[in-house]
């Protein structure tokens, strides 16, 4: 057990997590089973596929106050669905570019692999993320100026990103 | 507080139940709180706690709300869905209520059972109910399609459990493919001399099975092939085998063995797999005498003919039925079947990767494996145990435990070496006389009859020294240790290291999953744990189910396990697969893509992503459509869809958003 899973005080991070059913999700119950005990931080949306996850669901997930978003999905080569997992990983990268531009940290956004087999993967990884959140401190969020040519659909809401500044 | 939105249901009126489950949950999590919290919810009419809601009171309190108009939808925080989703959604159906009216909150699993804290307990799960109510107040009622079940069975692997399953399924009237990719069925068992903890003859018990496998009416027997694709979900899967040529027609081969004489090496010259390599064969042979199919076989690695093109073929000409066929090739067969059982066994560790026992460096260290081919009377040397120089042993070390509970090579304990080593020491007396030493770790004994085989052996004067051996070499110290293999071990009951001269040593090898288990398991869509073994569905109460749906496990592909539990667990896949063929028919989960064709643009993103081709293009309306009965449910091409007309059942895109907004808003 590590310090992360014990500490109550102070700043206490609040992370999405989008599983998927197969493997991530799965991990996540053998490591109830195994009572691995992690940060309390994290709080999951399960998916039947990490390939399922429209972009707007990681900026929805921001927009209501997360300190971070974690995408958990089968390892390369072992997607339920053959390969929704790569698809995943590309709009991953492709949103880790939108995020910079958009002033969140790095640390705050993480894609993971883990399989069903992994329970003591979830515990470190949510470990982890949320050590290093706590570090960043709550996300404050700039509205930002969108060049008009970015062809993002996320994110050009003014509304939803002035939204996101007032959140702690 | 938000109020989720709700355009399709009217107004919602949600029971939200909370389980104690024991004190699993109650614990950690402060119920009444949570209650509370969940009664002030949007929609929610009830909040209750109980003791076990998947009780039948529990599932009762959900059935008679439902029936008395209180609620239209349920959530019941309680356990992962993965366990009991199933249960609460037929509760949801049995009071009237539409079964996927229904979300779970996983407060066990995610919450009580992982979190250190009482209090972030308690705030953790709330969010999850809120979450789950959130996305609940959006679902829609679903109706579940039927597919039909076909009644025909794949079992991949001939060995003893491969066997069982098949001959099980086989006489209740079934059709079944038996796999295999050796030239033979028969896998470890009939490599075996004994059995412990019975000492009957492992071929007498296994050869009559394997006969049975060939004779049956209902088995189609494959041997010397393997499954190359699978594609397809529970009841309708079609399976691709590819049948390597074995060179000899398995329709005329009568198993004569003149093929095998008249070849042009007259001695055999390529270590025998089945001997573990103690023996040569010819590059034409049979496996064993009881080899099923009793048929020929040419290794087109050794063969004369292969190799150069010169050989004159006397094997051909010898062949009486002309059944040795140089022209053979690989044949694809493609087969319908409903269900699958994979029992494709382990792999005996290789000894040579503990470099400090010696093995491969000193010529009378042998595995157990081999020993049990050395003390068998149909084996290289007819059951005679010799040394290297022909001498009988006088003293035999068996060492425990080499490859298993051993953090450098694997952590687990193997399961079967104690006894297996308890009767190994017992046949290598029986045979010569020889002192026997077993060093071991702990002697795990569980079983019917293991203890007291045990308790025999103590009797029968076989010494038992307790401790890890530290290594095996043949620097003597001292004249009596000359010329022979000193084990030096720390013996833990004395408090002393020792040193023991040997003529021969016994690595009790454990087992391992088989080196391209990981390339099987994708091939079927299944998991593997971290050290290879097949991930059963929950190790209590599915351990021969997947996580895929009409894949069933048997044998030591799941696990280290001795013949017994490989037998039951064999016959508990077999019924697994009856239950399901019996049954007819699957219910599939509603979770399929759809497309809203007012708002689709005939893009053709879609098209491209989806992996199974559930998608056409409607070229007269320039719509997508999305066929219900290919689609997996994986919501690929709903993520891709870049003007949200494509929606996925169970999993719409503002039921997503909504549990979002409620896993962030209420706590």
């Amino acid at each position: 057990m590590s310090d992360t899973a014990h500490k109550t005080d102070g700043f206490q991070p609040r992370i999405v997590a989008f599983f998927c059913n197969w493997c991530t999700y799965t991990a996540a119950d053998l490591a109830g089973t195994a009572r691995m005990t992690y940060a309390p931080n994290v709080r999951v949306v399960r998916v039947m596929c990490s390939g399922r996850l429209d972009p707007q669901f990681i900026m929805e997930a921001f927009r209501n106050g997360a300190d971070g978003v974690l995408i958990g999905g089968c390892h390369p080569g072992d997607c339920h669905y053959q390969a929704g997992n790569y698809k995943a990983l590309r709009r991953y990268i492709l949103l880790k570019r939108v995020m910079k531009e958009m002033g969140i940290e790095e640390g705050r956004f993480r894609l993971e692999w883990i399989a069903a087999s992994e329970g003591d993967k979830v515990q470190r990884v949510i470990n982890e993320m949320t050590e290093t959140i706590r570090k960043l401190g709550p996300l404050h969020l700039e509205p930002v100026n969108i060049p008009a040519t970015a062809h993002v659909q996320v994110g050009t809401d003014k509304a939803a990103v002035a939204a996101r500044g007032g959140v702690s | 507080m938000s109020v989720p939105e709700n355009r399709t249901n009217g107004t919602p009126k949600i029971g939200v139940y909370i389980c104690h489950c024991g004190i699993n949950i109650a614990n950690k999590v402060n119920i009444k709180e949570t209650v509370d919290f969940a009664a002030k919810l949007p929609y929610v009419t009830v909040a209750k706690e109980y003791k076990f809601m998947c009780s039948d009171p529990g599932q009762e309190l959900i059935q008679q709300d439902i029936r008395a108009g209180l609620i239209d939808r349920v959530v019941v925080a309680s356990c992962s869905p993965l366990m009991h989703e199933a249960t609460f959604r037929n509760a949801t159906g049995e009071g009237g209520a539409n079964p996927f009216m229904f979300q779970m909150a996983n407060i066990r699993e995610h919450v009580s059972w992982v979190t250190f804290d009482k209090d972030a307990a308690t705030v953790k799960a709330k969010a999850l109910i809120a979450a789950a109510v959130h996305r609940v107040s959006l679902h829609r009622p679903l109706e579940q399609t039927r597919v039909p079940v076909h009644p025909d069975v794949l079992v991949v692997g001939g060995g003893i459990a491969g066997i069982h399953a098949s001959l099980t399924l086989a006489n209740a009237g079934k059709k079944v493919y038996l796999v295999e990719r050796e030239p033979t069925i028969g896998g470890h068992m009939a490599k075996f001399d004994k059995t412990f903890p019975t000492l009957d003859c492992s071929a007498c018990i296994l050869t009559p099975k394997m006969s049975a496998v060939r004779a049956h009416p209902n088995i189609t027997l494959w041997t010397y092939s393997e499954v190359v694709g699978v594609e397809g979900f529970v009841g309708n899967f079609k399976v691709k085998v590819r049948r390597k040529p074995r060179y000899v027609d398995e329709d005329l081969c009568v198993g004569c063995l003149e093929c095998i004489e008249a070849c042009i090496f007259k001695k055999g010259k390529f270590p025998d797999e089945f001997n573990q390599g103690l023996s040569q064969r010819k590059p034409i042979y049979i496996p064993f005498p009881q080899a099923t199919p009793l048929v020929a076989v040419i290794d087109p690695e050794t063969c004369a003919h292969f190799k150069t093109g010169k050989c004159k073929k006397p094997c051909a000409d010898a062949c009486q039925p002309g059944a040795v066929k140089f022209d053979q090739t690989e044949e694809i067969k493609e087969v319908a079947v409903g269900s699958v059982i994979l029992a494709t066994g382990f792999k005996a560790f290789d000894a040579a990767r503990v470099g400090r026992y010696g093995y491969g460096k000193y010529p009378n260290i042998y595995t157990s494996l081999e020993i049990e081919r050395l003390v068998n009377a149909a084996g290289p040397t007819g059951g005679e145990l010799k040394m290297a120089d022909g001498r009988k042993p006088k003293s035999v070390g068996i060492v425990h435990c080499v490859g298993s509970r051993d953090n450098n090579t694997n952590a687990y304990c193997s399961r079967v070496c104690c006894m297996y080593s308890l009767k190994l020491a017992h046949l290598i007396k029986e045979r010569t006389e020889a002192e026997v030493y077993n060093f071991y770790i702990d002697m795990r004994t569980p079983g019917k009859g293991y203890e007291e085989f045990y308790e025999r052996l103590l009797k029968e004067n076989v010494h038992f020294i307790r401790g890890r051996v530290a290594e095996i070499n043949d620097w003597a110290m001292i004249d009596e240790e000359k010329g022979h293999l000193i084990i030096r071990v720390e013996d833990t009951l004395i408090g002393r290291v020792r040193r023991v001269p040997v003529d021969m040593v016994v690595l009790s090898v454990g087992l391992e999953a088989q080196p391209d288990a990981d390339a099987v398991r994708r091939l079927f869509n299944i998991s593997c744990s971290h050290e290879g073994w097949f991930l059963e569905r929950h190790p209590k109460l599915a351990p021969v189910s997947t996580f895929t749906e009409g894949i069933f496990l048997a044998g030591a592909c799941q696990g280290p396990k001795d013949i017994p539990d490989c037998v039951a667990q064999a016959g508990a896949a077999a019924a697994e697969a009856l239950a399901l063929i019996d049954k007819g028919s699957v219910e599939l989960e509603p979770n399929t893509a759809f497309v809203n064709e007012e708002v689709c643009a005939g893009c053709h993103t879609c098209l491209n992503v989806c992996p199974y081709g559930a998608i056409s293009y409607i070229k007269e309306i320039n719509k997508a459509r999305v066929n219900g009965a290919l689609c997996k449910g994986c919501g690929t091409c709903v993520a891709a869809c870049p003007s949200g007309a494509l929606q996925q059942n169970l999993f719409t895109d503002e039921q997503i958003m909504n549990e979002i907004k409620g896993v962030m808003n209420h706590v």
